[in-house]
Parts: C-alpha cells; structure tokens; sequence
C-alpha cells in the first residue's frame, strides 16, 4: 500500500499536494504494522496510509505553516491528534501542502506554491487544506488530516470531491496544531467516505492534558453508529437557493438534495437566518486579532527564518517578519493588532465577541427545532487559479456557508453530492448541534448513500 | 532645594511586588522551576513557545495566590480568566506574555505595616493577579550579541499591586519589609531580592498639597533592596519636585534607579508608546473558586505575623521588640513556639533573643542551621528557673557546651562542668559551719558590727565548693548562721 | 474606519511588520475598506448581551506540580538561528 502511494505521489507531484514524503519510514513502519497484522496485535488503523497538513507537528519531522518562516523547522512533538492515529498502527507518508498559516481559501497563500486540483489543474483546489484535500482526490494517500478555522477542511473538499469533516470546537486535542485563530481552529478529516472519517474522528477526538480547552464529553464510537434512525427535521438555508451569489449548479444539486430527502419522508424547509449578514464581519475581526497574537512568536529568535539583513534587534524583527510572512499573513496581523488596540478594542473585539454570542444563540435556536441544518458548502464550484480579486471583502464572502460552524463551534461536514456540467465536484454541507456528531454523521452516511457524486445533474 | 519647598509638595507612592512562586514546576509548563540550573535546562516546548504549543495551569500556582489573598483579606474572585499581555522583547518567548488583566485573582486587601513612630497603616492593595515570569538577556562582552536563557520564563508570579497610598519612603522601605516577610511566612516565596525571587517597582507622583489630582506617575525599576527602594523614591521626589519648580514638565514614563549613583534615569525606549493589546487567553479556561476551595485553604494557613504579634504582645506579654523578633520568620515562631510548651514564654524569649541570636550573628546562620533543639534549650532554660544552674553559668559555660554536644541532655552536661548549684541547706550549712570555724577573729568582728565581712565569709563557701554554691541561699543560711551564734 | 499614514505605521510598529513604500497605499485601501465593512456589526444592538470569551465549555482544567524534563539543552537550541552550546543569541539588546 505503501509502495502504491509512494509512486502515485511521485507521478502527481504537480499537483504539488505534498511537501515532503517519508518514504524510508513509511517503508519501515509497514513492515512492522504487517508483522504485528500477522499475529494480531495490530490497532484498528493498521495500515492506513495518512498525509498530514503542513500545520500538524510531528517530532522529528519538519513543519512550516505554508510559510517561509518556519522554512527548516523541525518539530520537537508530535501533535495528539497524529499520536493517536500513529498509536493505532496508521502510517504517516507525507506533510501537505496548506495556505500559510491556514489563512486563505485556494491554497494559493503558501510560500511553496499552490497545489492544483486533480479535477481540473487550472484550478484552485480550496484552502486552506488544499494539499491535503487533492491528496485524497487524486488518491495520493488513503485520507489526510486537515484544520478547518473558517472552512478550511470543508471548502476544499467540496472542491475535490471528498468527504471533510469539521467536528466542534474542543471535541479534538490542538496540541501540536499550529494556531491561526484559536477559538475557531479544529482538526479534521478528509476522507473518501463517511465512515472512514468517523473512524478517524474516533480515534483522534477525546480529552488530552495538553489541551486546556478540550471537551472532557466521552467520545462515541462514532463508527459503530452510522445508520439513522426514523425521519428527520432539516432546514436549509433560504439565501442559498435565492441568492444570486450563489452558481446555479450548486443550487441544482442541493436542490436536488433536498427533493430526494423529501421523497424518503424527511422533513425540509427553508430557514431564516436573520445574522447572517454579519456571520463574517465577526468571523474576521475575531480571527485576525487572534491571528495577529499568534503569530508574534515567529521572530527569528529561538527559531524559524531570521533575515540575513538584520542588524540589530529591531530590525531582526521587522526584516524576518516581513520577508517571512507572506501578504496575507501579514495584512490579517495588522487588522488583528488594529481591532485589539486600546481605542478600538470595544468598538470591533468586543462587539464581535458579544455578537458571536448572538450568532451561537441564534443557531443553538434552529437545532432545537431542526435535527440537522443543510446547506451549499461554497457558492461556487473550484474557480481558476490566479483568478485574483482585487476587492478584499469578495474573497471573504466565499467563506460565507462554511464560517458560521466555526463562530458558533458545532460541526460540519461536506458531502460530494454531486458536480456540475463540466464534472467538477459541487459540495453539500450538512451541519448539527454541538458534540452531536454520533447524528451528524450517521445523517451525512445516509445522504452519501443514495446522492451518487458522479451523477450528472440537470439545470 | 529647600525644605520649604519640598514642603509645598505631597509624595505619593503605589508598589508593584513580583513575587516567584515556591512550586516545583513553572506556571504554564511542567519544566522545573528551579534557580541556579545550567542555562536553558529548565525549559520545553512549551516555555520555548513553539509553534502547536499550548499552556496548561500548575494547580498549585492558583492555591498559592489564593494563599496570599486570603492572608491579606483580599476578595477572591470566584470566577478569573487569563488575558495576553502582547509585546516584542526577546526573552518573552511566545510575544506576549500570559497574565491577567480585567478578572484578576484577588481583589483588593490591605497589608499592614507599623511605623517608627508606632503607628499602624493599613496599605491598601489594589488587586493580586498571576502571571508568568520571562527569561533572561545576558550581556555578551566578547560580541555584539545578547544571549537568551529561558530557564526563567514560565516561573509563577503574582503581582501584587497597591493603591497610591504609600506617603513617605518609609512607609514603603515597611510595606516592602512586611510583603517579603508575609510571602515567606506563607511559604509561597523565598523573598531572595538579591536573586530576583521578590521584585518592586514603584509609581511616584507628586502633588501640591491639597490638590485632588495626582501628578503624573513615573515607574521606576531596578531597586533590588529595601534600602534601595527608598534611596530611589528620595532621588525622585527631589528630582520631581525640582522640574516643576522650574516650570517644566514630568513626562510619564519608566526610568531605572542606578545602584551605584543612588539616582533614576531615563531609558532610550519609550515605553509608553507600547499598547499591550489585551485580550483574555484564549487557550486556558476560566478558573472557578467555590467556598469549599477557600475554606481548605484557609484551613492550610499557618497563624500569620500580626495575629501573632498581637499573641505574643498581649497574651505573652512580651516587649514589642522581642515580639517582632520572634516573629521575623516562621521558623523562629515554630522554634518559639515548641520551647514555650516546656518552659516560661518570657524567659525562652530572652535566650532566642538574646544568646541564640548572638550565635547566629556570630555563625552567620539561621535558627534553622542551630544545632540546639527547642526541647534541649527548654531544658536548659528550667534548669536556670529551678536554680539549678545560675543564670551567668547557663549563657557563659552551659549554652556554648550545649551548642558543641548538642545530644547531651543540658542536666547531665551540666553536672559534667560541675555548674549544679549547691542549694541543699544540709550541704552548704556544712561547708558554713567550717568557714565559721576557719575565722573566728572575723566572726567576732562581724558581730561587733562589720556587717560587710557576710561577703567574706559567703566567698570562703563559694570557694569551698568549687563554685557551686547557690549564692543566695547560702548568703542567708550564712547571716542566719551568723545570728545563731553567740 | 479610514487609517491614515500614521495609524498604519504605528499599527506596523506594534506587529513588528515593515511597510514597504510601494505597498503603503494599498495597504491603507485595504485595511480601510476592511475596517468599514466590520463596522457593519453597529447595526446591531448588543447592550447587555455578555461578549463570548471562551468557546470551550471547560473550567478548572489544572495540571498538578511535578517538575518533568521534556527537552534537553540541545534539543531546544536545534531550530535556533544563531546560538553556541548553552544560549540563543540575538544583536544586542539596547537599553
């Protein structure tokens, strides 16, 4: 399996998905998974074969962030949620490629060039985890471990085709994950079905001592419980059929999502989600102040990029910064330190903050009502690469479906459920209440089962 | 500068104590809190702050700063949170600094601190917060580097910050005098200043007298000692007072005091123009403090300075001075304490401070290095209350004999030098009878008159038994003797 | 919001970020349209609605006070830019 992967990295490395393979330990590693195969002492991942995003440590090995910063870092741990896996015999092959720092939304951000969509190499892939969303596209490993802080897990799968799974805030350790926003940031899995990210998830969520926010909530086994039980009560949100913003080929086929829900009993109607509007505004103040905190830590002096030019200690600041950290990062770092400073932190943090208690409030309200909510995962399907957008705030509206599940912290996962006219996978977003990913999952089977991805849908 | 000027002007002083808590572990990190480690031993991930990593809060750091709140009647907060503190300096790994800003641990209180004159002031504390410690920057003379050791960052402080109430130099040198004491008590401190375990800051501000509105506030760092602390405050009160007396005027800012010249001065970077941006700590969860939390750890409270005083002062009865010796430190009440329980409080006040301090003075070491166990020096003590020994004999002879053979039960030892007291009648009355006999010319003499010649014949005793004649008993056995003859 | 010259380099000052001379007007745009668009969250009365601090439902999460080593010297000196056997080493720090 291995060897497989190895070569199929090797004939895709334009798609530039991966940034480093550990092909000699990987090698290794099955050789022992398979003895202890044989006499059946293997964990329950034996020889699953996992690429990781460029922002999950794993000692010894290198870790970036997507950035020149931390070119040649070499991490002293390895991340809880990758321990678990590699506790239960999965075997690591690869780092992948991400947005740096995990901010952006095509993987263009990382400072080791963007990775290409399988489907279509003149398109972008999504991001941030795009690396790792073309890697199980193009079945480069068996399913990738992303982070999703705005989407980043679920918008690259809808652009690939995949299955990413956002589980809430605080159900998986982020020890050893590189932060970007904090109270937002998640890891989860990209996978080719359901049940192999409910699996994954399993494995990897639960309480840990290194992580002071982790959910202490016992985990379920998530993939013994995977088929649903009676009818369900869905919303959809109402915007995503009537906005014009929104591809008429996604709307197709959640509208035909819906239908099919319909005629197997299930309940769908519209919602209304009168914040929305301000979903993202909250969601950009909130996480670029934290961002910008975050990342202060990278500055040349214990580790990671310092400017040859830098001659004092000002200097060596500035210079390693600004010549490490690419355009986005350091753009997000001055709105973050902006909205934190003293004569603007209760106009923009401060609100934000209460707003996202209204946000959280208004989308708890919808789960008493409604089992799970259903909607597009991006208003677009992939769009080409260097297809620039001069004006800021419509490259954050693409984020628009997919930040609400990180302001509020439930779960999220997509669904490939279908593409558009010229085959390229459009993603379908199923979201439900906090730690209810027992039902989120067994729904997202369910859905996966009879929506087939490669039927072509009808304008 | 006048005195009639500087009268014009009031003083006023607000502290800011650091103080690095006793625990084994740093605050955030498990890597050691220890002093004195090779550099950049004592350090992990996480101290380093590398990326991925993440803080989990040392239990004992938060008992310890519900210790001192308690201690010092302040409110504790039954809900706090942690804030960053964000700058750039290189021996704050991370870029900001985990502390705590708007929910501070405890809240409000009050030290008390007794002057020259002997008046009580309670010195108001504005709040106590955690936070953890930075690393060190080490002068390279061989380069033009700095070197950074992170040993240090990560070690848990509490800052304890007071109101402006402090008025004079004096009473801050106090106030600083009593915090160290009371975190020592409390065993949350080893209160070294020289070793940078308790540090101060202060806030100095001038005003003419009877103006509501305080002066603008300089900070000034760098005062390793009480004395320094209030050489610093002189300077700056003097120096303050001229700028304005001179038309100028006092920008707030942070100046260092110099050991060497005994005067404060600018530092090159402005410090105001930092805004820490504080927002609350996103990676740690709030702390909540119920009643039954209090309550063990009121409960784990050792008796403190003033309660004690006020015991010793009132109960005991012993002189203010004593008291407050007895009080310097928890090991010398425990000491005090467990030799009081076997003999009289006023007499065991006087050997600790007398006899045993002058050895510690004299050995340069604390009562803990004293070799004498409570019990033994009790016993030595009841050994001069029942006249077994006299006092002279006790603190010249049998004390330093004691501090050699320290096992050896102060009886035995004492009968050993031969420094029992000779106060059985039947004996000495013997020994009277023979000296009697010896100078009958002398006797004679005495009954005519000479009244003085009792001294004579009670030394002839003395001699007679090697010294351990009780002086005065045989003094009176000798004029009884004396009267009963014809 | 509109940031000025000075507010961004004072902003860039606080995140140790140079502003290059060519970027100085966009990024001035940028930052501006950004601002302005956040200010959008005023529509929205919050009086009396507490801000969300923490996401995590989680309190007290303690560690208790026993003293590891988790890196050696070594280990912790290995990704350092500049550095001898024991310290990292930065241009001196003024004071």
């Amino acid at each position: 399996m291995v060897e497989y992967y190895l070569d199929r990295i090797e004939s895709t490395s334009h798609l530039n998905a991966f940034l480093a393979t550990y092909a000699d330990e990987a090698r290794s590693r099955a050789a022992k998974v398979d003895a202890r195969l044989a006499n059946g002492t293997a964990g329950r991942l034996a020889g699953m074969v996992i690429g990781i995003k460029d922002l999950l440590c794993y000692a010894g090995h290198g870790v970036h962030g997507g950035s020149k910063i931390l070119e040649g870092f070499v991490s002293q741990f390895t991340a809880t949620a990758i321990q678990r896996l590699i506790d239960e015999d999965a075997i690591i092959i690869g780092r992948q490629n991400c947005d740096e720092f995990g901010m952006g939304s095509s993987n263009e951000n990382s400072a080791y060039g963007p990775t290409l969509n399988a489907a279509d190499t003149t398109r972008v892939p999504g991001g941030s985890s795009g690396g790792s969303a073309v890697a199980v596209q193009a079945d480069l490993c068996f399913a990738s471990i992303g982070t999703d802080t705005g989407g980043s897990v679920r918008q690259p799968a809808a652009f690939c085709g995949v299955v990413g799974l956002k589980p809430s805030y605080s159900r998986v350790s982020r020890w050893g994950l590189l932060a970007y926003a904090s109270s937002f940031d998640t890891i989860g899995p990209i996978t080719r079905c359901v049940e192999d990210a409910a699996l994954l998830l399993e494995i990897m969520a639960g309480g840990d001592e290194q992580d002071s926010t982790v959910s202490q909530w016992p985990v379920p086994s998530y993939s013994q419980y995977l088929s649903i039980d009676g009818s369900k009560k869905i919303g959809y949100f109402r915007e995503s059929l009537d906005s014009e913003g929104v591809d008429e080929s996604v709307k197709a086929v959640l509208r035909q999502s819906i239908e099919r829900l319909r005629q197997e009993g299930h309940t769908v109607e519209p919602v209304e989600f009168p914040l929305a509007h301000y979903y993202l505004p909250t969601y950009y103040i909130l996480t670029t102040a934290e961002v910008s905190s975050n990342l202060s830590r990278y500055d040349g002096v214990r580790y990671g990029y310092r400017s040859p030019k830098a001659h004092d200690l000002d200097s060596l600041y500035r210079l390693s910064r600004t010549e490490g950290l690419g355009a986005e990062a350091r753009k997000r770092i001055l709105l973050g330190t902006f909205v934190l400073s003293a004569n603007y932190y209760d106009a923009y943090y401060t609100k934000a903050q209460r707003v996202r208690r209204l946000i959280k409030e208004e989308i708890e309200r919808h789960f008493q009502e409604y089992d799970f909510l259903l909607y597009p995962t991006t208003p677009s399907v992939a769009f080409p690469l260097g297809e620039e957008n001069s004006d800021p705030i419509k490259t954050f509206l693409a984020d628009i479906f997919t930040v609400q599940a990180n302001v509020t912290g439930v779960p999220a996962i997509s669904l490939p459920l279908g593409t558009d006219e010229q085959g390229l996978p459009v993603g379908i977003q199923v979201l439900a209440g906090a730690f209810q990913e027992e039902k989120l999952l067994a729904f997202a089977r369910y859905l996966e089962q009879f929506v087939q991805a490669s039927e072509e849908v009808p304008i | 500068m006048t005195d009639d000027i500087k009268a014009q002007y009031e003083l006023v002083i607000g502290l800011e104590v650091h103080a690095q808590l006793l625990t084994e572990s740093k605050i955030f990190a498990s890597d050691a809190n220890h002093f004195g480690s090779p550099p950049n031993h004592n350090i992990s991930v996480i101290t380093l702050g590398h990326p991925g990593t993440l803080p989990k809060l040392n239990q004992k750091a938060v008992d310890l700063a519900i210790r001192f709140g308690l201690a010092t009647n302040s409110t504790i907060s039954p809900r706090t949170v942690f804030d960053r503190k964000n700058y750039f300096y290189p021996d704050l790994p991370k870029g900001y600094q985990i502390s705590q800003d708007k929910k501070p641990i405890c809240v409000g209180g009050e030290i008390w601190v007794k002057l020259k004159d002997g008046t009580e002031k309670a010195i108001p504390l504005h709040h106590t917060h955690l936070e953890e410690d930075a690393g060190k920057s080490i002068h390279d003379d061989q380069s033009t580097d700095t070197l950074l050791d992170y040993n240090r960052a990560g070690t848990p402080l509490i800052e304890i910050v007071t109101d402006p109430a402090m008025r004079s130099a004096e009473e801050a040198g106090a106030y600083l005098t009593e915090i160290r004491k009371l975190v020592r008590y409390l065993d949350i401190c080893d209160g070294n200043m020289e070793e940078g375990s308790l540090r101060c800051d202060a806030n100095i501000s001038v005003r003419k007298w009877g103006d509501p509105v305080l002066g603008t506030k300089v900070e000034i760092k760098n005062m390793n000692s009480v004395r320094f602390l209030q050489k610093a405050i002189e300077f700056e009160y003097d120096r303050q007072v001229s700028v304005l007396e001179e038309g100028g005027t006092l920008i707030q800012e942070t100046r260092m005091f110099d050991p060497e010249t005994g005067r404060t001065y600018g530092m090159r970077v402005k410090e105001s123009m930092n805004d820490y941006r504080y927002f609350p700590e996103p990676d740690l969860v709030p702390i909540l403090i119920d009643e039954e939390k209090l309550a063990a750890e009121r409960a784990k409270m050792p008796a403190l300075p003033r309660q004690l005083m006020q015991k010793y002062e009132g109960e005991l009865g012993l002189s203010h001075a004593d008291a407050l010796l007895l009080t310097e430190s928890k090991a010398t009440v425990a000491y005090f304490e467990e030799a009081i329980a076997q003999a009289a409080p006023k007499t065991v006040a006087n050997w600790l401070t007398g006899p045993v301090r002058t050895w510690m003075n004299e050995s340069k070491k604390e009562l803990s290095a004293f070799p004498v166990s409570p019990g033994v020096l009790a016993a030595l003590i009841r050994l001069v209350d029942e006249n077994k020994v006299s006092h002279s004999a006790a603190a010249q002879k049998l004390f330093p004999a004691l501090v050699e053979r320290p096992d050896v039960a102060p009886l035995a030892l004492a009968e050993e030098l031969q420094l029992i007291q000779q106060g059985n009648s039947d004996v000495l009355q013997a020994l009277i009878d023979e000296v009697l006999a010896a100078w009958p010319d002398k006797v004679k003499e005495y009954k005519k008159g000479k009244k003085g010649l009792i001294g004579l014949f009670v030394g002839e005793v003395m001699k007679k038994s090697k010294g351990q004649a009780d002086p005065k008993v045989t003094n009176q056995l000798v004029a009884r003797s004396l009267d009963n003859l014809s | 919001m509109q940031v000025d010259k000075d507010t961004l380099q004072k902003i860039a000052q606080l995140a140790r970020l140079e502003i290059q001379p060519g970027e100085e007007e966009s990024l001035k745009a940028t930052l501006s349209s950004v601002l302005t668009w956040m200010e959008q969250l005023n529509e929205l009365d919050t009086s009396g609605i507490e801000p969300l601090t923490h996401m995590s439902v989680e309190v007290n999460a303690f560690r208790p006070d026993v003293a590891k080593q988790t890196l050696t010297t070594e280990q912790g000196l290995l990704n350092a830019p500049k550095r001898d056997e024991q310290f990292f080493r930065v241009p001196k720090v003024l004071e």
